[in-house]
Parts: C-alpha cells; sequence; structure tokens
C-alpha cells in the first residue's frame, strides 16, 4: 500500500501537549519511594553495621564479605567459603522451583480445561480460579497451616478413613512450604496459561490428529510449543514471588526451611539485626529476580522477532 | 470420539485445582463457626467467635487495626488510581515521547522488585531521612506499590476506547478538560473502578512491606493477625479471616460486573 | 460564490514519511466537494487536518479568508461525521446531538429544541431517548449527521460515513445527504474511496494519490477527461494501452493505434512519442471495419452488459463492453472482431 495511514492519535484527543505534567505524580512517587531507597539499599550494603540496628557511614565490603567468606570466629583465619547463606539461597531456588513445578503440572491441565469449555461455564470457572488470588495471602497461609496441622481436619479425616494410623508431620517440612508457595501462587501460572490456550488454533490438532499423531504426541509436538509463552509466563510468576516469599516459609516452614525472605526479615528486628548485611542480601535477590527477568525478557523478544 | 480438545484426566486436574485452592478457606469458614474453644474439636454452630472479634478481649486492638487498614486502604488507592488515570492518558494518549519505555519500566517497577526487597529499601530510605516509622510511613508505602495495580486495568480499558469519541467532542466545541470530565472519564470508568479496587485489595492485603515500615505499636489488620497467628491459631482469628474472605469476594464479585456492564456498554 | 474552504500547499509529514505533498485546492460555499482515492493516499490526512486533529507540517488552510492553522479542534466552526460514527455510547441519542450546542453555551431549552428538530429532519424523533448501541447502523449514521448539523457548523467534514452501511442503505443514504446538503446549504467535504459514492453526489471532486492531488473536476470531467493513468485507472474501468503520437497540431494529437490505423484525439499536454490511450470499455461497437481489431478470448455475461475479453495483435487485454439487447450478435470465442471507437471515446494521457 502506497502512502501513509495517520498515526491513530492525533493531537485530537489533545494529550500530546501535556505528557510531561502527566506523568510527573508517576514519576515522583515511583522515583523518590521506590528507585532512590533501592539505590539507598545499595549503598547501606557497603556500610558497616551499628550495634543497635542502623548503620554507621563508613564504607567496607564486611557484608558480602561476610555472605560469601569464611575467616573464622575472630575474623582472623584464611578464608574458605562460607556456605551457610550460600545454602540458604540455594534452598530458596530449590523451594520455588519445586513450587513452580507443582503449579505447572497442577495448573496447565486446569487452564487448558478451563479454555476448553464454552463461554458461559468458563467464566465461572475462571472467576472461581480468580477468587483466591484477591483473598489475603496471610489469611490463606494460616487456612493452610491451620488444615494440615498435626492434629488438624486433614489428618483427622485421613486417619478417620483409616488410610494413616499415625498423624502425618506436614507442617514445619520442606514439603509444607512448598505446598505453601504451590498454594499461594497457583492462579499465577494458571491465567497465562489459559491465556495461551485461550488464543491456541485447534485447527493444528485437529491437522496434527489428521496425520496420525496420538493425544499426547500432539500435545508435546504441537501444543506444549505453540503455548510456551504463556507457560513461560506463568513460571516467572510464580518462581520470582516464591523466591522472596516470607510467609510460606515463615508459618510452614521451621529452622531447616529457612529461606532468602525470612534471613533478610531478621536482619532488621532488633539488637539482633544487621542492616548492611540485610542490604547486601536483599541486593543478591534482586540481582537473581532480574537476571530471571531479562533471560525471560530476551527470550520474549526473540519469539516475537520470529 | 472426542475432540482434540479433549485430554483424560485434565476435568480431575481442574477439580483438583479448585478442592487445592478453596479447602482450606472452607474449612477455617466452618470452623470459625465452632462453638468450642479448642480448634481441634467441634461444639456445635455458634457466632460466640464473631461477637469475640468484636467485643472481646483483643476487639480494642483488631478494631484499631482493621480502621488504619481501611483508611490506608481507602487513601491508597484513590490516590494511586488518580496517579494511574494521569499516568495511562499520558501512555496511551500521548503518542510517542522521549522516555516513554523507561516510564513504562518505572510503572511496573513495583511488581517487578521482590516484595521483601521493597520492604527492606523502604524501610532503609525512611530511617535515613529520619521519618518515624508509623501511619504515614505505610501509606507512602502502599500508594507506591498500588500504582501498577491501578494502572493496568485502567491502561487495558482506555487502550480499548477508540480516540474518535474525544476527537467527536473536541469537534463538537468542547475543551480538553470537558472532553475528558465529560466523555473519556465516564467511558473509562470501569477501569477506573476496576483499577480502585484491585489497588485497595492489594493495599489490605499486604504483609511483608507493612510489617517493616509500620513502626512499634502500629498495627494493621494482615500484621495484627500474624502476631496473633505466632502464638498459635485461635478461633477468632477464623472469624476476622472469615469476614475478610467476604469482603473479598464481594470486591472481587463486583469488579466483575463492573467489567461485564463495560463490556456491554463497549458494544 | 465565496470560497469557503482555501488550502494551500499544505504538507504534512510523520517523521520521516510524508502523508502529503504541498496540497492545493479551494472548494467554494455550499459545494458538496468529494476527496477520492485508495486508502493511504491522504484524504483522511487532509480532511483531518481541516478539522484541527492534526497539525500541517507546512501550508496553510483558510475557512472562509481565515487562517485556521493552529485552532484546536473546539475552536473551528466546522463539524465531523466519523467513519464509525463516534457517538458517546453513554449518552442518549438526544445528548448527543444537543452535545456541541451545549459545549458552544446554548441554554438547556433552546438545545433541547434544536436537538429535537435535527433528530427530527433525520426522522429519529421516535429514538431521542434511546442509546446509541440500541441502534442500527443505518440510524446511527443518521444521529452522527444530526450531531454534526446542530451547531450550524460552516462546513461539515465526512470521513467515509457511509462505509459502515451495508449495499442498499448506502445508495438510500447517498440521496437523503445530497438533500440534506442542498436543504442546509452547507459546505460538505465528503471523503471516501468509492467512486461511485463520489459521482453521484459530489459537485465536484479531487482524485488523490500517494499524497497528491491529481484531478479536480465535475464527477463529468474526471470520467470523461481523466488527465492521467492513475485517474484513468482508478476511475471505472478502462483499457489503457499504449500508442505512437506522431504530430500534435494544436489542440488535437494525431495518434497511431496498435494495427497501425491512425485517430485523432484531444491532446493534453503531450509530446511526440510513445504514450498511454485511455478507451472506455462502453464506448466501442462491434464493425466490419473498425480502427481496432481484437481476438475474442471469452465472452462474460453481466446481465445489462455483455462483457467481451479480447486481445489485441500486440498481445495487450482488452476489454469490451456491449449492451445486452435481442440485436447483440455474441461472438464466438477465438474469432476475430473488428472495433469502431465513438466520437471522444480515445483519450490520450498526460503520463
Amino acid at each position: 500500500m502506497a502512502g501513509i495511514t495517520p498515526t491513530p492519535q492525533g493531537n485530537g484527543s489533545g494529550y500530546r501537549g501535556i505528557v510531561g505534567p502527566l506523568l510527573i505524580p508517576t514519576w515522583a512517587v515511583i522515583g523518590i519511594f521506590l528507585v532512590l531507597p533501592v539505590l539507598l539499599m545499595a549503598v547501606y550494603s557497603f556500610l558497616t553495621k551499628e550495634f543497635r540496628g542502623g548503620v554507621v557511614w563508613d564504607f567496607t565490603l564486611a557484608a558480602y564479605d561476610q555472605f560469601f567468606l569464611n575467616r573464622g570466629l575472630f575474623g582472623d583465619e584464611p578464608p574458605v567459603i562460607e556456605w551457610t547463606y550460600i545454602t540458604i539461597f540455594s534452598r530458596s531456588i530449590w523451594q520455588a522451583a519445586v513450587a513452580t513445578l507443582i503449579c505447572l503440572i497442577v495448573g496447565f491441565p486446569t487452564a487448558w480445561f478451563i479454555a476448553t469449555r464454552p463461554p458461559q461455564t468458563r467464566a465461572i470457572w475462571l472467576f472461581l480460579v480468580t477468587i483466591p488470588y484477591w483473598v489475603n495471602l496471610l489469611i490463606r497461609t494460616v487456612s493452610l497451616k491451620f488444615l494440615i496441622r498435626e492434629n488438624g481436619p486433614l489428618n483427622e479425616s485421613l486417619m478417620s478413613i483409616g488410610l494413616i494410623t499415625d498423624p502425618l508431620p506436614l507442617v514445619n517440612t520442606n514439603l509444607a512450604v512448598q505446598l505453601g508457595l504451590f498454594y499461594s501462587y497457583l492462579p499465577f501460572m494458571v491465567l497465562p496459561i489459559y491465556a495461551a490456550v485461550e488464543r491456541y488454533n485447534f485447527a493444528l490438532s485437529e491437522a496434527a490428529a489428521d496425520l496420525y499423531a496420538s493425544r499426547w504426541v500432539t500435545l508435546r509436538e504441537i501444543v506444549l510449543p505453540v503455548v510456551k509463552p504463556g507457560i513461560i509466563a506463568g513460571c516467572i510468576l510464580v518462581f520470582v514471588p516464591s523466591l522472596g516469599a516470607f510467609l510460606a516459609p515463615d508459618l510452614l516452614g521451621g529452622a531447616k526451611t529457612f529461606m532468602i525472605g525470612s534471613l533478610i526479615d531478621e536482619q532488621f528486628r532488633g539488637s539482633q539485626g544487621n542492616w548492611p548485611f540485610g542490604a547486601a542480601a536483599a541486593m543478591i535477590l534482586m540481582t537473581l529476580v532480574l537476571i530471571v527477568l531479562t533471560i525471560y525478557a530476551r527470550a520474549q523478544a526473540r519469539g516475537e522477532a520470529k | 470420539m472426542k475432540g482434540v480438545r479433549h485430554y483424560p484426566g485434565f476435568l480431575a486436574m481442574a477439580v483438583a485445582c479448585l478442592v487445592i485452592l478453596y479447602a482450606p478457606l472452607i474449612v477455617v469458614t466452618i470452623y470459625s463457626f465452632n462453638g468450642s474453644t479448642s480448634i481441634t474439636s467441634w461444639g456445635g454452630f455458634s457466632w460466640r467467635w464473631y461477637a469475640d472479634v468484636f467485643t472481646g478481649p483483643e476487639a480494642p486492638r483488631f478494631k484499631a487495626a482493621a480502621w488504619n487498614s481501611i483508611t490506608i486502604a481507602v487513601i491508597a488507592a484513590t490516590s494511586a488510581t488518580a496517579i494511574a488515570v494521569a499516568a495511562s492518558l499520558a501512555m496511551i494518549r500521548g503518542g510517542r515521547f522521549k522516555g516513554k519505555s523507561a516510564t513504562f519500566a518505572l510503572i511496573n517497577l513495583p511488581l517487578m522488585v521482590p516484595e521483601i526487597v521493597i520492604a527492606v529499601a523502604t524501610l532503609i530510605f525512611f530511617s535515613a531521612i529520619g521519618l518515624t516509622t508509623g501511619y504515614l510511613t505505610i501509606l507512602i508505602a502502599h500508594i507506591t506499590f498500588c500504582i501498577p495495580f491501578a494502572y493496568l486495568p485502567i491502561a487495558a480499558r482506555l487502550q480499548g476506547i477508540e480516540d474518535a469519541y474525544e476527537q467527536a467532542a473536541r469537534d463538537l466545541y468542547a475543551t480538553r478538560w470537558q472532553a475528558f470530565r465529560l466523555i473519556l472519564m465516564p467511558l473509562m470508568m470501569p477501569g477506573i473502578i476496576s483499577g480502585f479496587l484491585l489497588a485497595f485489595i492489594i493495599s489490605l492485603d499486604d504483609f511483608i512491606i507493612t510489617n517493616f515500615v509500620k513502626g512499634a505499636g502500629m498495627e494493621t489488620l494482615p500484621t495484627a493477625i500474624f502476631g496473633s497467628v505466632k502464638q498459635g491459631i485461635k478461633p477468632n482469628i477464623m472469624a476476622i479471616s472469615t469476614m475478610m474472605l467476604a469482603v473479598s469476594i464481594l470486591f472481587v464479585t463486583l469488579s466483575y460486573y463492573v467489567n461485564r456492564i463495560g463490556q456491554r456498554t463497549r458494544s | 460564490m465565496s470560497t469557503a474552504i482555501d488550502i494551500r500547499s499544505v504538507v504534512k509529514r510523520y517523521g520521516t514519511a510524508t502523508a502529503l505533498h504541498g496540497v492545493s485546492l479551494s472548494i467554494a460555499d455550499n459545494e458538496f466537494f468529494t476527496l477520492l482515492g485508495p486508502s493511504g493516499c491522504g484524504k483522511t490526512t487532509l480532511l483531518r487536518c481541516i478539522a484541527g486533529f492534526e497539525d500541517v507540517t507546512e501550508g496553510e488552510i483558510a475557512l472562509f479568508g481565515q487562517n485556521i492553522a493552529g485552532l484546536d479542534p473546539n475552536h473551528r466552526p466546522v463539524n465531523t461525521v466519523f467513519q464509525q460514527y463516534a457517538l458517546f455510547p453513554h449518552m442518549t441519542v438526544l445528548d448527543n446531538v444537543a452535545f456541541g450546542l451545549k459545549m458552544k453555551g446554548v441554554p438547556l431549552s433552546d438545545r433541547t429544541a434544536r436537538a429535537g428538530k435535527m433528530l427530527e429532519m433525520v426522522h429519529l424523533s421516535a429514538f431521542a431517548d434511546r442509546l446509541p448501541a440500541q441502534l442500527s447502523g443505518g440510524q446511527q449514521q443518521r444521529v452522527a449527521l444530526a450531531r454534526a448539523l446542530a451547531p450550524e457548523p460552516k462546513v461539515l467534514l465526512l470521513d467515509e460515513p457511509l462505509s459502515a452501511l451495508d449495499l442498499k442503505l448506502r445508495q438510500a443514504m447517498r440521496v437523503e445527504l445530497k438533500t440534506l446538503q442542498e436543504q442546509t446549504g452547507i459546505t460538505f467535504i465528503f471523503v471516501t474511496h468509492d467512486q461511485e459514492e463520489a459521482l453521484t453526489m459530489s459537485d465536484r471532486i479531487a482524485v488523490m494519490s500517494q499524497g497528491r492531488v491529481q484531478q479536480i473536476g465535475t464527477a463529468r470531467d474526471i470520467y470523461e477527461a481523466p488527465v492521467n493513468r492513475f485517474v484513468a485507472d482508478f476511475i471505472g474501468e478502462t483499457n489503457l494501452i499504449e500508442v505512437t503520437v506522431d504530430r500534435i497540431e494544436g489542440e488535437t494529437a494525431r495518434v497511431t493505434l496498435p494495427g497501425g490505423h491512425a485517430i485523432t484525439c484531444p491532446a493534453a499536454a503531450t509530446t511526440p512519442g510513445k504514450h498511454h490511450l485511455s478507451i472506455r470499455p462502453e464506448r466501442l461497437s462491434l464493425a466490419t471495419t473498425g480502427d481496432l481489431t481484437a481476438t475474442v478470448e471469452r465472452v462474460v455475461y453481466l446481465g445489462t452488459d455483455l462483457q467481451l475479453l479480447t486481445r489485441l495483435p500486440t498481445g495487450e487485454e482488452f476489454h469490451i463492453r456491449l449492451q445486452n439487447s435481442a440485436r447483440t450478435e455474441i461472438p464466438a470465442p477465438g474469432t476475430t472482431v473488428a472495433l469502431h471507437l465513438e466520437e471522444g471515446a480515445a483519450r490520450l494521457l498526460a503520463d
């Protein structure tokens, strides 16, 4: 087509000239109360801790040193790698990954099932899956704890129907934390996959079936590659908040399931705290998340370029 | 023969999904009506724990916390919605301008940075500028992280409104402000309401950031509940939970209908 | 007659892309003026510049002698009927029609009365309290008209207003639009890509392509005397064949047709050499000896007409339309026919 179609927005709506004034509140609020604080946090991670909480303005690498290296009780031994915090971070990544996987295993069939319902039923299913997202996370986590605790309704009913003889020790285990994370973020997995499946052209499945592919081969060879962007989006939306989660590990886990969120939280509690160390741990967590998001954005951009 | 949409076991998984999502909530709702003091045995149906929430020994604490939670949520959601409406006009109707993608990233920043990191950074900031933590610091933090939640439905709605309506209004002698107030704002209303409700719930829901910046003696409902739960789950907590659950369901239903009406007026 | 709109060397650029390359034209008061062209030709951009939705990059637009460049749309006594109508969905039909009057500060009772009269004019009085969504497409279109006419603009702009209607309604609306224009005496500037619409309603038409005005004239001028290949090809069906201009004598040119026969036709502004000749398919007849010979390849039955798809000895395709009557003898495919050109059927093009 020759010539140019006019851009959909001319000066007719009249907002072109006042973009600046319209955005000043956003820039100011997020800039001053989020960007600036994060930058300040980066600075704090290089300061010296004060014993009653807070910092002394002496620049040092002590926080990061403490995180990665062990120089003995009095700090005079040759440094070896300090595993305590690396272990906590690895455990967090593991817990978040397992929770993401469980979400995917439950979420994908659910999303597929919902997206293949007739419009009326679909709306009801979607509505039902979204409600928990709107319910206070703390309340949901507390409810889950109440349900699965040692003499809670789950164990009671399992024992009463004779499936088990002794209560399952669920609370304070890795499994409980994973279950908590899964439960917290399941809707985040279902919704983007649902959106992807809804756009999926089912004629592709029919073509595959026509060309002798079985149902499950079709799922693996055709459906999954096509709806992959939705699946990846769902995984990111579950993994990222799980990594820094505080409530599920704190309420459902114990000392052995200590995760990043609790580690950071502890550094800002009273005189036991260590602000620079907490800031450093938060910086490392944020770096991890940014790496995941960058990889995602790259993959997304590549997918669109195709 | 069943169509290509059917996969055996997917229905079971979907049902399992709902059971998992709802079982804890239903169990807690049932137990909130438990007449017994013990949380393990059933003592018959009773409203006593609801009465306890309003008149029991912890009532003043919960009332104060609820008041804080609600006023903060109302102010934060209102401010965030107003900011988001202005931002969406610039982003959707402002054409191309320098710094647009940076602004987009800025708006979405609160969604990308982990909550615990926002909590730490905000606490450090308030401490550095010497602002005593309390109601005001909670409010500021809430306004900040509510912006993207208000922005998303508002921007989505605005994107769906052709600019021909505003142009028609301008063509018919309306000033920029009249075109916004009389034409664009009514058309955006479903998005604005959705954005407000979402921001309201997100503010009401927040625990981690609030817990960092609330200061001593200041409580919102989530922090008050968290404090109680640390000593074990008591029946009155289940009653509060059930009430908050009801409020949430009321809000989501409301937002659902607002959207439905919005879709009808658009076509 | 006074000039309603005077467009002087208007250039519109979007970044590096140019939508209008120095457009100049003037539209008389009370005129039904049409901007005709394919999508992307710049006709809508020009309309939006007049309405004030776009700023012109260069040049000026004068409304009754006053330069309106830089005025916001709400300060221009010009109203628009939008392509998808843009009726405010949350207001009743009456409120929609009264909106412009309200913005101009007309008191409530006056504007209600006026809006009511406008609705009467478009035969929609019974629908005053409905919402736009409760009306049919044709009714919405009439509300859009009433709304744009209510403030009594000096010029009414219509951006493909009929394109969303079905064929029958479209034909009825053409008549209604033309009547409305004559009744109100308002200058109409009508944008369309549909040549039939343009030919049936307009006093004058500007054919546009690639951001330039190709030709301005009455429907007859444009159809009968296209100035270039674009106009000849875009308006109606035509045969474009390559010919040699032997010589030019004043207003007429001597042209050799493929096959060797020579004819004379109006010269336009051409020089001797290779040029294109436009011959309308209905301006030909079968003859025993003619100006051209062609081989019939296919006969298409069109009801009122017969279309002969033929090929010239040079290999060029050539279409002929014959009126379908009992006397018409239908040549069989494969036969060679001689064609007679009616007086003035051939038009030599500038490019």
